[in-house]
Order: structure tokens, then C-alpha cells, then sequence
């Protein structure tokens, strides 16, 4: 009996969602904005499908409908990526201990 | 060039870093360090896919030209939104990713081959159900976010639009996504594809629209969570680990982020999704109360107040925000803090229109962070405290949320400012904040009201210190 590999990207699947859940706790609620703006970044992943889908054009055609898209694609995770690691890092920035004012 | 297990052990690191990411968050001090590995993670995935899809040509070129078309506008916009546009930045975000996941899914629909998923009009049946629910949630998290956009922005109003029978149409159109699918899949046909996108969409504005501007934290929040569960959707068709595990994450976060906003607004999360609460509409009415005295004093007598506290707690909500006091605020607090006084600050989890966006705003204005605290900690404080200062909060104050069980907001956490020796509360007027209900708390004894701009009397009390 083979096991469908579609069942291991499954159990990485519920794993990953116990390890969010452990790890969304803990993460202090002052820093709930940068946490989203976050994830916001990371699931900007989804660029690598774009990639492929960019990539597939043939050499004489290089924008087919399916790689259109994926150019597309491109471009709006693009902006979240950059966008959303830049702003997070931006609020970080602003919780920085200040001791000297004591 | 190189091999599938390779890249697949890659993606798999990149992921974990993703954790990691998250992880660092758990405290200020780390989560800058977080946020590179965020970074790095991200770094490796795309780079992988390069070296894994390998034929460098023309095309390669224009990926990297959209690439940085995109980085630009990113970070452009990263550099100029001002703090109090967080919300609103973060919905936008949350548009484009559910979009990024429709088109991708569309790329794979029109060319299964790229992906290793079969041939046109014969796809893999599991596939071919991963990329529908990945389109479908991408675009329910389009236009939902789009909608959340606009009423954050202030463009549409954010007061919920109703019409009968509002929910068994959601609930008609919702299944109809489900026999759509099912037919896409009997069929491999276009038009149902298609179809089932477009009504997506639809159903993404329906079920936002309901919605009041009150309970917005929680549809934020919301929106993350359905963001990740477009891109998990996506993941699987891809066989992508990186996708899988950050669409997880994602995912849990945003569900958790939901399930605490709830909390602190004592709302279930069935009620909030059903609809029809908060908003302009909401405050008519009033059930003609007999006016009852208000004391309300001026810049000279709070000043007089806090110089002559020893310890004192700021409560400040969106309203702050919205004048721009926090910069200010941070003057008197400096002020105070050279006479010797003590001086916190109480944040209440849905202070703001996102969670955790005071303590972002407050982080902006240059207080440090192990000043500000949030209700369960600072809570038994109130009443060994001489003066509370309260900013641009309003509800979230409300003694009637413990005492009166007739009242809507009955049961939502609030903060016991009134169990301070003397309480000062900076407001336009005596209007019922977001939830439409009259504030008890104007009406104490020990309570006096500052009728201001909350700029500008917080610059005034500056001034008579």
C-alpha cells in the first residue's frame, strides 16, 4: 500500500497550523500590528507559484495568458513583500527600550 | 538547475524561518531579529525557484523587471503611511495577496504543465479542487479586503448595509461555490472555473458589507486568517512546503487574532460575521434621559489635578489618534514625569481599529514600551491610582459593561477607571462612543469632564503645569 504524498503535505499542514497556534500565543499583544503586517509579508510566498507560472512562457511567446498572469502575480506580491517586511520592520524600530530618560 | 528534493528541503527552511519569524515576536527586544529571518526566509524561497525552474532567458529578465516594479511601489508605500493608516495598509496587503493567489490559481488552470499538474482539460481531480478552493478564498479575501479598505478609509460608510434575507442569499451563493467546483471537476470546463471566481468574489463584498465600523478589528483580523488559507490553498496545488507551512501560520494568526478581538469586545464571532452592529446608525436611540449633571472643568483644573498626583494612569483610545494627540500626550507625560510622578499607560485590546495599533501609535510618539500595559495587568492598579487620564477612549471605560446586564456592551472586559480617586476625561462632547452607548462614567462623582480637541487641551495642560 503506497501512501498518497498528498498525506504528508497534509500532516505538515495540521502540524504547522498546532505550531501557529503555539506560536501566535505567545507572541505579546503589543506587537499584535507588526504581527500582522507580518504575515502579511510571509504569505506573500505564494510568489513562487507566480514565478513558475512566469517562467513557463515559451521563447517566442513570452506572455501567453497563464504567464500574463503569473507577471501579474509577480507584481502584486512584490509590493507585499517589500511592503509589508519594510513596515513591519519600520514599527519595530519604534520599540526600542529608551533608558536613558530615567 | 537543481534537483526537486533539493529545492523541496530549501522551501522546507524557508518555512521555518517563517516560524522563526513569528516566533521573534514574542518580545521587542527579538523581533527585529525576527523580522531578518522573515526576510532571509523569503530571500531563499524565490531564489530557489529560480535555480529550480533553471532556463535563464528573456522571461527571467521581466520577472525581475515586475519584481522590482512591485518592490518599489512596496516599499514606497512602507516609507510614507503614516501609523494611524496601519489598518488600512494592512487590509490593502491582505487585497493583494488573495488577488496574487486568484491569479496564480488561473496560471495554473490555463497551463497545468508549467506546474506538473497534468494537461489542460485533463488536470489532476486533486489539483484541480486545491486550486478552486485557493482561488475561491483568494478572491473571497480580495473583495472582502477591498470593502474593509474602503470603510477604514473612511470612502465608504461605515455603518452596515443590510437587506432582507441577506443571509440566506450568503448562504445560496456560498454553496453555490461548492456545486460549481464539483462541476469544474466533472467537467475540467472553463466557463465553470470562471464562474465559480466571479461568485467568489461576489460573495467576498456580501459578506463584508453587514459589517459596522465597530467591529472592524475583528474583520481585519479575519482577512489574515482567510489570506492564509488562500496561499495554504495554493500551497498544496504547488506541492509547495514554504506555501503549506506560512499558510498555516498564517492562517492560525489571523484566527487568533479574531478570537481575542472578540474577546475583548465580548462579541461572539458568530454575531460579528452575521452583521448589523455599530456604525452611524446605531446612536439614534436615545431614550430621552433626564440630564443628569456633568461636572466638566478646564486646562487649569487638570493641570492643578495631575500636579498634585503622585501616580497616574493614561487610558488612550483611537480618538487620541485621530487628533493627533499622542505626541503631545508624551509631552505632558515627560512634564509629570519630572515632578516625580508616576505614570502608566492602560491599553485595552481593542483600543484602536486593529489589534495592538495603540501600542503601535504610542510606540511612534517615543513612549517606551514597558510603560504601556495591557488590561490584565494593570487593571488592580486603578484603584491605588490618583488620577486616570482618559484620551480619546470611550467604551472601552464603561462601568455599565459590569453592572448592567440590559446593556449591549454587558460583559466586555472594560478598565476600572473609576475606581481612581479622580478621573479626567478629554472629549468633544458627551456622545456615545462606537457601540451607541451612554457612558456612566460622565456622570461620577469623581469624574471631570475637559470638553476639547484632545490635542489641543493636552498642549494646554502642558502649559499650566
Amino acid at each position: 500500500m503506497e501512501i498518497d504524498p498528498f498525506i504528508f503535505r497534509f500532516s505538515i499542514f495540521i502540524l504547522a497550523i498546532f505550531v501557529g497556534y503555539y506560536v501566535v500565543w505567545s507572541v505579546t499583544p503589543s506587537l499584535h500590528t507588526p504581527l500582522m503586517s507580518v504575515t502579511n509579508a510571509i504569505s506573500s510566498v505564494i510568489i513562487v507559484g507566480a514565478i513558475i507560472a512566469a517562467l513557463a512562457g515559451s521563447s517566442e511567446n513570452i506572455f501567453e495568458i497563464s504567464s500574463i498572469f503569473g507577471f501579474l502575480a509577480i507584481v502584486l506580491a512584490a509590493v507585499n513583500i517589500f511592503g509589508g517586511f519594510l513596515v513591519t520592520q519600520r514599527m519595530l524600530q519604534m520599540y526600542k527600550k529608551k533608558k536613558k530618560n530615567k | 538547475m537543481i534537483s526537486a528534493n533539493l529545492s523541496a528541503i530549501f522551501y522546507l527552511v524557508s518555512g521555518i524561518l517563517f516560524i522563526l519569524a513569528l516566533r521573534g515576536l514574542s518580545s521587542p527586544e527579538t523581533s527585529r531579529q525576527g523580522n531578518l529571518f522573515g526576510i532571509l526566509g523569503m530571500i531563499i524561497a524565490i531564489t530557489v525557484t529560480f535555480l529550480t525552474v533553471g532556463n535563464f532567458s528573456t522571461s527571467t529578465i521581466y520577472v525581475f523587471i515586475f519584481l522590482l516594479v512591485g518592490g518599489a511601489i512596496g516599499a514606497f508605500i512602507a516609507f510614507k503611511i503614516p501609523m494611524t493608516a496601519m489598518p488600512e495598509l494592512v487590509a490593502g496587503f491582505h487585497s493583494l495577496v488573495g488577488l496574487a493567489a486568484v491569479f496564480v490559481a488561473i496560471s495554473a488552470f490555463k497551463n497545468p504543465e508549467a506546474f506538473n499538474l497534468g494537461f489542460p482539460g485533463d488536470i489532476k481531480l486533486a489539483s484541480l479542487i486545491e486550486m478552486s478552493i485557493g482561488a475561491a478564498v483568494g478572491a473571497i479575501t480580495f473583495s472582502g479586503s477591498i470593502i474593509a479598505f474602503l470603510k477604514l478609509r473612511g470612502i465608504m460608510s461605515g455603518s452596515p448595509i443590510t437587506f432582507p434575507g441577506q443571509h440566506i442569499v450568503n448562504l445560496l451563493i456560498g454553496i453555490s461555490i461548492f456545486v460549481l467546483i464539483y462541476f469544474l471537476c466533472s467537467s475540467q470546463s472553463e466557463s465553470f472555473f470562471w464562474s465559480m471566481i466571479a461568485i467568489s468574489f461576489l460573495i467576498g463584498v456580501l459578506l463584508i458589507i453587514p459589517i459596522g465600523g465597530a467591529d472592524m478589528p475583528v474583520v481585519i483580523s479575519m482577512l489574515n486568517s482567510y489570506s492564509g488559507w488562500a496561499a495554504a490553498g495554493i500551497g498544496f496545488t504547488l506541492e509547495n512546503t514554504a506555501l503549506i507551512i506560512t499558510g498555516a501560520l498564517v492562517g492560525s494568526s489571523g484566527a487568533i487574532l479574531s478570537y481575542i478581538m472578540c474577546k475583548g469586545m465580548n462579541r461572539s464571532f458568530f454575531s460579528v460575521i452575521l452583521g448589523g452592529f455599530g456604525g452611524d446608525a446605531s446612536v439614534s436611540k436615545d431614550k430621552k434621559k433626564d440630564q443628569k449633571p456633568v461636572k466638566s472643568g478646564n486646562a487649569e483644573d487638570a493641570a492643578f489635578l495631575l500636579k498634585n498626583a503622585s501616580s497616574v494612569i493614561i487610558v488612550p483610545g483611537y480618538g487620541m489618534a485621530v487628533a493627533q494627540a499622542q505626541h503631545a500626550l508624551r509631552e505632558m507625560v515627560d512634564t509629570l514625569k519630572k515632578n516625580d510622578i508616576k505614570v502608566s499607560y492602560a491599553v485595552h485590546p481593542v483600543a484602536g481599529r486593529m489589534p495592538g495599533h495603540m501600542n503601535v501609535l504610542l510606540a511612534e510618539a517615543n513612549v517606551p514600551y514597558d510603560e504601556v500595559f495591557e488590561l490584565d495587568d494593570i487593571n488592580n492598579d486603578f484603584a491605588n491610582t490618583d488620577v486616570a487620564f482618559v484620551i480619546g477612549a470611550n467604551d472601552v471605560t464603561n462601568p455599565v459593561a459590569k453592572t448592567d446586564p440590559q446593556s449591549p456592551i454587558f460583559g466586555m472586559p472594560v478598565l476600572d477607571v473609576e475606581k481612581c480617586k479622580s478621573v479626567l476625561f478629554v472629549k468633544r462632547s458627551l456622545s456615545p462612543g462606537y457601540a451607541g452607548v451612554d457612558n456612566e462614567l460622565f456622570y461620577r462623582e469623581n469624574t471631570m469632564m475637559l470638553f476639547a480637541d484632545a490635542k489641543k487641551m493636552t498642549e494646554d495642560i502642558v502649559k499650566n503645569i
